[in-house]
């Protein structure tokens, strides 16, 4: 404190820091009494299908978080909802909106591919990955550049010019898909079924059981005679999952998109500009320089999803909105789950992959239609969004409630 | 019979701040009550909590003798309160009606009942002296405008207790007029008002009564035959104020800024500024004066980055500054107050210690790319620390500051890195009387550490008290400029209205305040 010059009595202050500590964390786990709320209301929804919502629920939770196979896809989803949902992060806080995500993770994955079937074997594995996500952080940012540019330039609203573009994405990639880069077999076979030829697997990202091996974990949880949550967690980690290291890169970057975000001038302007654009030109920032830049990161990072997806995952491109498989939408769900904070997306990404394997497992389970998982999802917004909304405007009012309980000492 | 409105006891702590401390104030019917307080002081919270905004910590408030309880604006409009605030709230985009209705709007048949509004705002208009065409955009007119149309929102929810929070700090010496015609008209209509302001004259001109608080308290209470400005600054500052600034003969040097024939255009693309020219020399305070509206905004975004320079050219030690950007300005050792502080002076969201660096984020705060936080930290403390921002933590958002604070935050900023020219648009617009005079000295200092000083403001004492020349802008030219010793307040009048002192065939366009 130190530059206070107005009175305030040591105890009242120290109480009104505690409040303010308690609000935080009230804060925090609003997404997560949202997710709730959204529940209670698809169990109602499930009687009135005649399911037991237990039943259901169980299903779900176990089949996203509790072995290891639906923890392992859980996570493979949440790879990348984390990068999608930081490049959303970044434009959010430029003010600017990205629906674009989509576009920009296909047109990613198809460089991506593009340049792992080119270079797959002529040069060493690793560079090969490294130039594949390069080029899908390249593809993306010009794809986001392009509806940022128009913004700054003309004006054009950022909202339809991304969903414009995510139409010609998936158009491109089924031109691509059906003609230059249809895999030689399916020519041959003459099934014509639009997907790429598999990338060497030298390109393929490594997957936690390959590094588990590497590192001398050969065995089985059952002939290490581990069982329940050790047997779970060692399988998770050496035994053979989808998992694979996108993870840790997606980790890796939430960090690094925080620190630049609140530590490099590049993050401040970036911020300045969303929160106040006339003071920022005052500042001497280039205002549209920086609508560009936000937008054209905010592609790279879908774009960078998309080439991970690619080397991590699928290892050929297929159809481009199931490569995608709205994630490009998901993501801003996530971002706005993990409240905007590079950070809180790593925990937002994995709930939210969770529900997305669960609402699969749960299908199966209980049979239920395919479409109450789309509306429970749909329910979860609807429930953060407002969550959102209410906790903004309690923040407007705390001021004047956590100084209630004084008033009656 | 019971005062109209009367406060009991009224307490709000804030984190860390303590803003009303027991604060009691009686409103009789009829009555211009006037409240004075340094910045800070918890005028607006008071307020705010009359209005509902915020919930006290304690204290009642009753209405017409009778204990009421107010949860938010919607009860306050109930009781018959309503609120100007410091900061507009209008909508731009709409019109005078759109804004009147809004929240209120009146239908017939599901449809918006525009033109029986338009009627109800004719009337009050006619009523009360408050000329509004219904129809126009609020973002095309003036400030004084726009503050008439606040004022008809809240008569048109037929309120009788009326708060201005420092209704004339935008407004020029002939809308205070106006406004004070208006207000005198409220008040033989039976409407009792609450009057914010900083400026001791207008208190003395226009109140009934005086409530002075200082640092959340009241001090007491004071009628204008017996006070006098001094006796007011001293209540509310808790010393001897000076009222006059104290500054030696200026020692004009080499000339800093240059500007010739400079032409520029306003945002409607019609021309503001209208080939101007003038110098002002390292060591002396060149002050522009003129009504609101006559190219003076527009002179210091070009001079500033700004705004785009149709022809002329503008230059600043020496180096060309003509259409040259923000930053570039800023790296030619400039400084600048901006006129309109939340727009362009703060990031209001930002915590006080990123608004202090705000142009020089970069080189000053930064190592590379990477901001260095501890310093950050640091330097604003004691920026904040020496020019008295009165704030818990330099953590807070800058929105959270009282609108005198958040002035000196800028202040301090501009003034706190070196520079060979400082450019300051109303540089003391809402502060009270003590930081009033702290920022003329600060700014006198500048000067005399060699820094050339333009001062634009409408506010003729302001000009007269810091200028050694004085600049006179009128429909976007500069129609002379004269030595500060040597010119009168009214000879500067007439110039600001556009007609020569000794020539009095005068040009005076029928309202002053119209935009070009
Ligand atoms: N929402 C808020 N949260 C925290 N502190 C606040 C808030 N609003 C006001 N304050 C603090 O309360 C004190 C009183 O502020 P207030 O705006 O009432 O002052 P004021 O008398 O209107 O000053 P000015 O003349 O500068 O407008 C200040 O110290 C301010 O920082
Ligand atoms: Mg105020």
């Amino acid at each position: 404190m130190g530059v206070s010059t107005a009175n305030h009595p040591a105890p009242r202050a120290k109480r009104a820091s505690q409040r303010i500590q308690l609000d935080r964390l009230i804060d925090l786990l609003l997404p997560l009494i949202a997710v709730l709320g959204a529940l209670v209301i698809g169990a109602f929804i499930l009687l009135l299908l005649d399911v037991n919502p237990f039943e259901a629920y169980r299903a779900m939770f176990w089949g996203a978080f509790a072995n290891k196979n639906g923890l392992a896809d859980t996570l493979v989803k949440a790879t990348p909802l984390m990068l999608v949902g930081l490049g959303i992060v970044i434009a959010f806080r430029a003010n600017v909106i990205n629906i674009g995500a989509e576009g920009q993770l296909i047109v990613g994955a198809l460089l991506a591919t593009f340049l792992g079937l080119q270079f797959g074997g002529s040069l060493p594995g690793w560079v090969v990955i490294v130039l594949a996500v390069l080029g899908g952080i390249f593809m993306g940012g010009i794809w986001g550049a392009i509806p940022g540019y128009l913004k700054a330039r003309l004006g054009v609203n950022e909202i339809l010019s991304t969903i414009m573009m995510n139409q010609i994405a998936i158009q491109v990639g089924y031109y691509l898909l059906r003609g230059p880069m249809i895999d030689p077999a399916e020519l041959e076979a003459g099934t014509n079924i639009p997907h790429s030829a598999r990338l060497e697997r030298v390109v393929d990202l490594p997957r936690f059981t390959d590094i588990a091996k590497s590192l001398g974990f050969t065995g089985t949880a059952k002939n290490l005679g581990l069982d329940g949550i050790q047997a779970e967690i060692y399988g998770l980690l050496a035994e053979p999952t989808r998992l694979h290291t996108g993870l840790i890169f997606a980790i890796i970057m939430a960090v690094l998109v925080y620190i630049f975000l609140w530590r490099t001038t590049i993050g401040y302007r970036i911020r300045a500009v969303g929160l106040n654009p006339h003071a920022s030109r005052y500042a001497g920032i280039s205002v549209k320089s920086y609508v560009v830049l936000s937008m054209a990161l905010s592609g790279a990072f879908a774009g960078l999803a998309g080439a991970i997806e690619i080397v991590g995952l699928h290892h050929r491109m297929f159809e481009p909105t199931a490569v995608s498989a709205g994630y490009g939408f998901s993501g801003i769900v996530a971002a706005l789950f993990g409240k905007l904070h590079p950070l809180g997306l790593i925990p937002s990404s994995i709930l939210f992959g969770g529900l997305l394997v669960g609402g699969d497992k749960m299908q199966r389970a209980v049979q239920v239609p395919q479409v109450f998982v789309t509306m429970l999802l749909g329910l979860v917004v609807i429930f953060v969004v407002s969550s959102e909304i209410w906790s903004r405007r309690r923040a407007n009012r705390r001021v004047s409630v956590d100084t209630d309980e004084e008033a009656g000492e | 019979m019971p005062p109209v409105l009367e406060l009991r006891g009224i307490t709000k702590q804030f984190p860390g701040v303590l803003a009303n401390d027991n604060v009691n104030l009686t409103l009789e019917k009829g009555e211009i009550h006037a409240l004075l307080g340094e910045n800070g002081a918890g005028k607006t919270t008071l307020m705010n909590i009359l209005y509902g905004l915020y919930k006290p910590t304690k204290g009642e408030i009753f209405i017409n003798g009778k204990k009421v309880d107010i949860h938010g604006p919607t009860d306050a409009i109930r009781q018959g309160i309503g609120m100007v605030h410091q900061h507009f709230m209008l909508v731009p985009v709409l019109t005078v009606t759109e804004n009147v209705m809004l929240g209120e709007e009146t239908t017939r048949g599901g449809m918006l009942n525009r033109k029986q509004v338009a009627a109800e705002i004719r009337e009050i208009s006619q009523k009360y002296g408050l000329h509004v065409d219904p129809d126009a955009y609020v973002k095309d007119l003036p400030v004084g405008i726009q503050q008439r149309v606040e004022i008809i929102k809240v008569l048109y929810r037929q309120a009788n207790i009326l708060i201005l929070d420092e209704p004339t700090a935008v407004l020029t010496p002939q809308e205070v007029e106006e406004l004070f015609g208006i207000i005198r008209s409220l008040v033989d209509q039976g409407v009792s008002l609450i009057f914010i302001t900083h400026k001791l004259k207008e208190v003395l001109a226009v109140a009934d009564r005086i409530t002075v608080i200082r640092r959340g308290k009241t001090v007491g209470t004071a009628t204008p035959a017996e006070s006098t400005e001094k006796s007011l600054a001293e209540m509310m500052v808790g010393r001897a104020v000076e009222l006059r600034v104290k500054k030696s003969e200026a020692k004009p040097g080499e000339p800093v800024l240059r500007v010739e024939n400079l032409v520029v255009k306003d945002d409607r693309d019609s021309v503001a500024v209208a080939g101007v020219s003038f110098e002002v020399c390292a060591g002396e305070v060149v002050g522009v004066a003129g009504v609101q509206g006559n190219g003076q905004t527009e002179l210091v975004e070009a001079l500033t980055g700004l705004r785009h320079v149709e022809s002329g050219t503008i230059t600043i030690n020496g180096n060309d500054a003509t259409n040259v950007t923000p930053r570039q300005v800023t790296e030619m050792g400039v400084a600048h107050v901006p006129e309109d502080r939340q727009r362009d002076g703060l990031v209001l969201n930002f915590p006080i210690k990123d608004n202090m660096m705000l142009n020089t984020y970069y080189n000053t705060f930064a190592n590379g790319m990477v901001i260095d936080q501890e310093k950050v930290q640091r330097i604003s403390e004691e920026w904040a620390k020496a020019f008295d921002v009165r704030t818990p933590s330099i953590n807070v958002p800058a929105g959270t500051l009282s609108g005198g604070n958040q002035q000196k935050v800028i202040v301090a900023r501009e003034f706190s890195r070196p520079t060979r020219l400082l450019i300051a648009s109303q540089p003391t617009r809402g502060l009270d009387v003590g930081s009033i005079e702290y920022i003329h000295s600060r700014i006198i200092e500048k000067r005399d550490q060699g820094n050339a000083v333009l001062v634009v403001s409408t506010e003729l004492d302001e000009i007269r008290a810091l200028s050694d020349r004085i600049a006179v802008m009128f429909e976007g030219k500069i129609v002379d400029i004269l030595p500060a010793n040597r010119v009168t307040k009214e000879q500067l009048g007439l110039l600001m209205a556009g007609s020569r002192p000794d020539n009095l065939g005068s040009v005076i366009t029928e309202d002053v305040a119209a935009p070009l």
